[in-house]
């Protein structure tokens, strides 16, 4: 990990991102990934991306969707679910 | 049964000589609403020639992406029984091996948590618990990891890995099927749990060539025993089969694929150079045949059944590797590929249609193989490989005939 990106400051980008398309676009965590890459390159590296991905679960700030292929969204009440 | 339960389209499905899912779930309409709306919203289905499930793709359990496939009814006010009806999946056992105990273990679990319905086994191999509501998801999940258990793959993971039962039983297993399936599921728990892939991966693993788990058609990355020398012959049993009026020729020799079989009621050869590892003549004489003793495992990548693109058969890319713990070399390999997949396939897109897309040449050079005359799936079959070396070789004597 370099010293200039932390972990947070990785998933707080990817938060960012994440909630920009929530509605629009089904982010998987590959776009997240490449995102972060075009933005730090060799700064930082995939591991660190899982580590961030993972904090933004872990903390339920985001959730798993799944709609054909797993995807990375903010929580919310799906329009499909019952009461 | 439920008194009210109409079901005459269903109960055709009763009739003749099979195991009828319908008559299983009947027998638990009594004690389960679940079942009994289940039962009905399906005849309705048949009715009407339509489906009433809506898919619930967010539920799930805090920091997993996968284990739990989300289902609502369509019809809530009509059958409150299946309003939501999300299906857990239970992380089998290697090889499917339980004990009793740990059967019922699972089966209080899911009565006091969902309907009691489960399916043994689902087609990737987890536990498959039928029919629970969203505020049970994470009961669940509780009540399953106290006990030891886990949730397997959903979605765009690896999914859990599955094998035959090796060699536990099986004499025929050429490496540990059981311990490598274990090993893969504890290494990858990231890959598994938390989707991070284009697509689904799944790993399963044969014990030999009989590919009891149907890996070669049924999962992108196929990890099936092989031995590299000779089959092992055993003469005084092949006498005693002979004794006993075994017909050589027609059962073995005449259905060898490469007719690599010399034999006579006095003795048997195998051209071992030309066999093709078919296991057809040791499944016919298990006493006298055995495979060799320098064993491993082939691998092959692609497989899948007809959703995005149609069905693929797998495709040899290691035609033999060692496995032995602690599999670094496998581990490597998997990662390779995994990172090659990740950063250039596109969305729902399997390994057998990447390799497709980009071709094998490019998936070879990118994943560090070598190509081997054991990747050209048919004959007349051009990989279009081009060997560098032949390349510099050609520009070598163009420079030393100027
Ligand atoms: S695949 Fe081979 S080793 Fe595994 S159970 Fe079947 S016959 Fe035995
Ligand atoms: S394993 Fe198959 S190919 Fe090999 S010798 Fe036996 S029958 Fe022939």
């Amino acid at each position: 990990m370099a010293a200039d990106v932390s972990i947070d400051q990785l998933a707080d980008d990817m938060y960012e991102i994440v909630a920009d398309s929530a509605g629009k676009k089904k982010l998987k965590a590959g776009d997240l990934t490449k995102a972060m890459t075009a933005k730090y390159g060799d700064a930082i590296t995939r591991k660190d991306c899982k580590a961030a991905i993972k904090q933004l679960i872990d903390s339920g700030r985001c959730v798993y969707g799944y709609f054909g292929g797993s995807s990375i969204e903010l929580p919310r009440t799906e329009g499909a679910a019952n009461e | 049964m439920a008194d009210d339960l109409k079901i005459p389209l269903l109960e055709e499905l009763e009739k003749g000589p099979w195991p009828s899912f319908v008559s299983d779930i009947k027998s638990m309409a009594d004690k389960s609403e679940v079942a009994a709306d289940l039962l009905r919203q399906l005849e309705k289905s048949y009715e009407d020639k339509r489906g009433y499930w809506k898919h619930g793709g967010l539920v799930g359990v805090l920091g997993y992406g996968g284990g739990v496939i989300g289902r609502y009814s369509a019809l809530p006010e009509e059958f409150p029984g299946v309003s939501h009806f999300h299906t857990v999946r239970v992380n089998q056992p290697s090889g499917w091996v339980y004990t009793s105990k740990a059967l019922n273990e699972i089966m209080d679990i899911w009565d006091e948590h969902g309907s009691g319905l489960t399916n043994m086994h689902g087609s990737t191999g987890d536990m498959v618990l039928l029919g629970t509501n969203t505020d049970e998801l994470e009961p669940t999940f509780q009540a399953l990891t106290q006990k030891g258990w886990d949730l397997g793959g959903s979605g765009s993971d690896m999914r859990t890995p599955s094998c035959c039962i090796g060699p536990a039983r099986c004499e025929w297993a050429c490496y540990d099927t059981m311990d490598l399936c274990y090993n893969l599921t504890q290494e990858y728990q990231d890959e598994l749990h938390r989707p991070m892939f284009n697509y689904k991966f799944k790993i399963k693993m044969s014990g030999c060539p009989n590919d009891c788990v149907a890996s070669q058609a049924r999962s992108d990355m196929a990890i099936i025993g092989i031995w590299k020398d000779e089959i092992q012959i055993d003469k005084d049993a092949y006498a005693a089969y002979m004794k006993d009026g075994f017909n050589i020729k027609d059962l073995v020799v005449d259905m060898c694929p490469t007719g690599c079989i010399t034999a006579d009621e006095n003795d048997i050869e195998i051209d071992d150079s030309n066999c093709v590892k078919c296991m057809h003549c040791i499944a016919r004489l298990p006493k006298a045949l055995a495979p060799g003793k320098e064993r491993g495992a082939t691998i092959s990548l692609g497989a899948k059944a007809p959703i995005v693109e149609g069905a693929l058969i797998a495709q040899n890319i290691i035609p033999f590797m060692e496995m032995e713990k602690p599999y670094e070399e496998l581990h490597d390999l998997i990662e390779r590929i995994w990172e090659f997949w990740d950063d250039h396939g596109k969305a729902r897109e399997r390994i057998g249609e990447f390799i497709e897309r980009v071709s094998l040449a490019t998936f070879l050079e990118n994943t560090g193989l070598d190509p081997l005359p054991q990747m050209v799936q048919e004959p007349r079959d051009n990989p279009y490989i081009f060997y560098e070396e032949y390349y510099a070789e050609e520009d070598e004597e163009a420079a030393s005939d100027e």
